[in-house]
Formats: C-alpha cells, sequence, structure tokens
C-alpha cells in the first residue's frame, strides 16, 4: 500500500458509525453475539460493527470483554 | 427481584444472588467481586505493559470496586439482552479503560514543543522509504487541516493523530467524553478528506465505506 492509500485509509469515515456512546451502550449484547458468531453481530448492528472497525479504544474494550467471557482470564 | 422473562438460569442465580434479600448475598457478592477483580488484573495486563507491580493491583481493586458499585446501582436496568456476566463485566473493561487514561499522566512522554507535521507519514505506517511522497503528503495534511479545521478540531487532531497521544488519557486530561473526542476526530478525518479530493490529491471516486 502506497503512501496516499494509507492516507485514504486513515481518512475513511464510515456514515453507518455510531459512535462510541451508542456502541458502548450495546457492547455486552453485540459481545454474546459475536462469542457465537461473529457474522451475526455485524449483521445485527452493521453501525457499531463499523464503529469498532474505526475506534481503537472501543475495539479495546470488546477485546476485553471477550477474553473476560472465554474463561481464560 | 421480579425474574426477567427468557432468562438464562446462571443469569437468573446471580440476579437472586445480588438481591439483598438472598440469604447468601454476601457470598454472591463476594464471588463477583472476585471475578471483577481477576478480570481487572488480566485487562491492564493485556493492554500495558508499562504498569507493573504492585500498581496493577492498585488499579484492578479500584476498576473492580468501582464496577461493583455501578453493577449494583443498575443491576435493575438488567434486561436480559445479554448473559448477565457479560453484561457485568462490561463495567470492569469500561473502568480499567477509564483507569489506564488517568494513569496515563502519572508518567506522561516528554510534551512535543511543536506540531512535527513530519511524523505524520510515520503515524500512517507509510514505507520510511517513500521519502518524497510521505513529505508531500505531510504537506498537503497540513495545509487542509489549516484551511478546514476548527481550533479545536485542529488541537485534538494534532494531540492524536501526530502525537499519538491516547484518546481516553485525552478525556481524563480534559474532563470530556471518549464519545466527544472520537466525534471531534471523525469530523477533522471528513474534512480533510473533503480537501484533499477538492484539490485532486484524493480519488473521488473511492467512496468513503469502500476506500479499505
Amino acid at each position: 500500500m502506497n503512501a496516499r492509500e494509507r492516507l485514504a485509509r486513515f481518512l475513511r469515515t464510515d456514515p453507518r458509525d455510531v459512535g462510541c456512546d451508542e456502541a458502548m451502550a450495546v457492547l455486552h449484547v453485540y459481545a454474546d453475539l459475536v462469542a457465537h458468531d461473529a457474522g451475526a453481530a455485524t449483521e445485527r448492528y452493521p453501525g457499531v460493527a463499523a464503529h469498532l472497525a474505526a475506534c481503537g479504544p472501543c475495539r479495546e474494550d470488546l477485546t476485553g470483554l471477550l477474553a473476560a467471557l472465554s474463561g481464560d482470564v | 427481584m421480579e425474574r426477567v422473562a427468557g432468562l438464562d438460569d446462571e443469569s437468573a442465580e446471580w440476579l437472586r444472588l445480588l438481591d439483598p434479600s438472598a440469604a447468601d448475598h454476601r457470598a454472591g457478592l463476594d464471588r463477583l467481586h472476585e471475578r471483577l477483580l481477576r478480570i481487572a488484573r488480566a485487562e491492564v495486563r493485556r493492554r500495558t505493559a508499562r504498569i507493573v507491580g504492585p500498581e496493577v493491583d492498585d488499579l484492578a481493586h479500584q476498576a473492580a470496586a468501582d464496577a461493583m458499585l455501578a453493577i449494583l446501582a443498575k443491576r435493575d436496568t438488567f434486561r436480559g439482552e445479554s448473559r448477565f456476566t457479560t453484561w457485568a463485566y462490561r463495567f470492569v473493561i469500561l473502568e480499567v479503560s477509564s483507569k489506564l487514561g488517568r494513569h496515563f499522566w502519572r508518567n506522561p512522554p516528554a510534551p512535543l514543543d511543536d506540531e512535527q507535521w513530519e511524523r505524520l507519514p510515520d503515524r500512517l505506517g507509510v514505507d520510511p522509504h517513500e521519502h518524497a511522497e510521505a513529505r508531500h503528503l505531510a504537506e498537503v495534511v497540513r495545509a487542509a487541516v489549516d484551511e478546514t479545521l476548527t481550533e479545536h478540531q485542529r488541537s485534538v487532531f494534532v494531540e492524536v493523530v501526530l502525537h499519538g497521544l491516547p484518546l481516553d488519557a485525552l478525556c481524563a486530561r480534559d474532563g470530556v467524553t471518549r464519545s466527544a473526542v472520537y466525534k471531534t476526530v471523525f469530523d477533522a478525518r471528513r474534512k480533510i478528506r473533503a480537501a484533499l479530493v477538492a484539490n485532486g490529491y484524493l480519488d473521488p471516486s473511492v467512496r468513503q465505506e469502500e476506500s479499505s
């Protein structure tokens, strides 16, 4: 990927992105769906999936929650 | 407490334990706190290697205690949309995020005196061998920032994107929500992209959601 492509990717904003508050409000529901079927989570909550793809801190929260659910901690 | 319709047995058992009238309520609280503490410790360790030793435990204890308070205060709002444990663990995960944001300022990196736009290509992962294009990229983005962003958008963009300040650290310092900071950077990205499409630097035919 060249410099312009990297910049274009960085500047990409998805109009479906619901933002942090709405994503965090349903994070528990989303995490349970992901734990069973990631595709179902994206299908039911496309705006949350779009947000998690773009927001590193919220994605970290989901990763942490899934780790807690996995029983590995 | 009235049972939430359609609840799985484990979640129903947690709600029963957290009802103050339950004979084994105290044991239930201890059991939940033990789980929250274990998750908080693991989460601190997973997220950062900068915190070690007793500080991990201090931060984990604070996160578990605050999560416990939130769970007890809000347990009546649990609607059974997820397992109870998933709902409850979310509180401790979010507490760890918030506390790590505050902890960042105990040992912050040296402040940067200027905006250092030459860092931008590196922050975007541009190949160091693309010297000329990287320099040009930094120049056109800086021009778009100067021309299109408000002073607030510019300040947040520089701190988050150029200086790499974690969103939660910025929230802790400025007393704002993560959502507010994210929205500011989101709007800044959108405006910068529009400016770069308008001046021909970026291809306008690539729709936003298809450009990955």
